[in-house]
């Protein structure tokens, strides 16, 4: 078992915490002149997203957490499970809804995702800052309309809907930052 | 007078909680080569000039810890530490203020509290009699992260964790003095015996950073001799490894100590508080990551 000593704690070391993997926020080492050492640390916990305080005492060891981010291809949803591959050994990996959460929406075959694994299975599940997506449903744009000001909502063929200006019609591709839900702009082929 | 001893010696503190840096001389007058310590804090050197009869003494200089870095530590820091024969605590906490006094831009609100007086205001108990089991329960109760689960090695320890977790951060802007500290905690003070007894000795906090720690000092030869040995036996059962004691400081101690009191004030974290620096190494020019 991998352990880590409190010397080696900083912020991204990814340690066993309760059962749950963590990812150390901020570690502060805190000593009175002639007394006991501590690490007061803030935690998230990579299942709940959580963030918890914690002090250890100096000097003490803690398990280390396997936890490790790829760069995956997204490839299919079975209703059940998401698929991806990694794109150099072709290894596939299948995320559950609670790993793949909020960036459901921003999924398109091909793309290329960051996940976190632990222990080889996806804990969570990024989508590329930028995706670019193709309007199944938007209500007709007003002639001359150019500024954007305004807006109307579009579906999108993944199924998420975001504001776009009055001007972008249906069946065009548009790029969204998926960090913020937000239209970017058209995408000509 | 301004004095200077050796940053380098071939004995070292003792305290347990305090380790020191390491480095090892060869050649003419140690051949085969000889291990050496970085002090800690100059109090060992300086004891022995103020045993000579030197009078009052301070001095400016580096000091180096092992295993010390953080926002308010670097592994090699500055003090100011000074002594004052015929003095005793409480008056040096008086000159202490008035020297903190003149270094800030405007004066500052001062308080004097003993170390019990402190727990009890902040914390509602009386830290003197406490057992570890019972500042667990505080510590609990305080909501401290993971107290539940902490092993800690004494009552002095769980103080400690109460001391840095609940009490500093409560301590508010200005001048904090506190005295008087269990008598586990004497270090290399007086303890006044009373019920119970206390050890005189005192830290300064200022905006609720610990700036200073300050000694009634021990001149009792035989006393310190006992202290080294329980500090080598506490760190024996740690499993720490134990420096050679300081046989010159128990020489100069059994040669005769005048009744002073002596303190060290941590340059680096005044000049943060005077600029309100949020970590120590914006008040370094090299800080140790970058050394």
């Amino acid at each position: 078992m991998a352990t880590y000593s409190t010397s080696e704690f900083k912020g991204g070391l990814k340690i066993m915490l309760d059962g749950d993997p963590c990812s150390i926020i901020e570690n502060e080492f805190v000593k009175p002149g002639k007394g006991q050492a501590f690490n007061r640390v803030k935690i998230r916990n990579l299942k709940t997203g959580r963030v918890i305080e914690r002090t250890f005492k100096s000097g003490e060891s803690i398990e280390a957490a396997d936890v490790m981010e790829v760069q995956l291809q997204y490839l299919y949803n079975d209703g059940e499970f998401w698929y991806f591959m990694d794109p150099d050994s072709f290894e596939q990996h299948s995320a559950d809804a609670k790993a793949v959460s909020e960036s459901e929406k921003w999924l398109k075959d091909q793309d290329i995702c960051t996940i976190t694994l632990w222990n080889g299975t996806p804990l969570s599940v990024e989508a590329p800052n930028f995706v670019t997506l193709t309007i199944v449903e938007t209500d007709p744009g007003l002639k001359g309309d150019t500024s954007g000001g305004g807006g109307k909502p579009a579906t999108l063929e993944t199924g998420a809907v975001v504001r776009v200006p009055l001007f972008v019609q249906n069946g065009e591709a548009i790029k969204v930052d998926t960090r913020t839900g937000q239209y970017v702009s058209r995408v000509k082929d | 007078m301004e004095v200077d001893t050796p940053a380098c010696s071939i004995a070292a503190v003792t305290d347990p909680a305090i380790e020191s840096l390491k480095t090892a001389y060869t050649g003419p007058g140690a051949p085969t080569g000889r291990q050496l310590y970085l002090h800690t804090s100059p109090e060992f050197g300086m004891k022995r000039l103020l045993a000579s009869g030197v009078g009052p003494i301070y001095q400016i200089c580096k000091v180096f810890r092992e295993g010390e870095a953080g926002r308010l530590h670097n592994p090699e820091f500055t003090l100011l530490e000074w002594y004052q024969p015929g003095y005793d605590h409480h008056r040096l906490m008086d000159e202490m203020e008035a020297l903190i006094q003149a270094v800030l831009s405007e004066p500052c609100p001062v308080r004097r509290l003993s170390y019990g007086q402190l727990f009890e205001d902040i914390l509602g108990f009386n830290p003197y009699p406490a057992g570890s089991e019972e500042l667990r329960r505080v510590a609990v109760d305080q909501g401290i992260a993971g107290a539940s689960a902490l092993a800690l090695p004494d009552r002095d320890a769980w103080l400690d964790l109460l001391m840095s977790h609940c009490i500093e951060p409560r301590l508010g802007s200005g001048m904090c003095f506190v005295y008087d500290y269990p008598a586990s905690q004497a270090s290399l003070a007086r303890i006044r015996q009373g019920e119970p007894p206390v050890a005189e000795r005192f830290e300064l906090y200022l905006d609720g950073i610990e700036l200073a720690n300050g000694f009634h000092e021990l001149g009792d030869h035989a006393e310190q001799r006992r202290r080294f040995q329980a500090d080598l036996e506490c760190r024996q059962e740690r499993g720490q490894v134990n420096p050679p004691v300081d046989s010159r400081l128990l020489d100069a101690l059994e040669a005769g100590l005048p009744d002073s009191s002596g303190v060290a004030l941590g340059i680096d974290r005044l000049l943060m508080c005077i600029t309100g620096a949020a970590h120590i190494s914006e008040v370094l020019a090299f800080p140790f990551d970058r050394a």
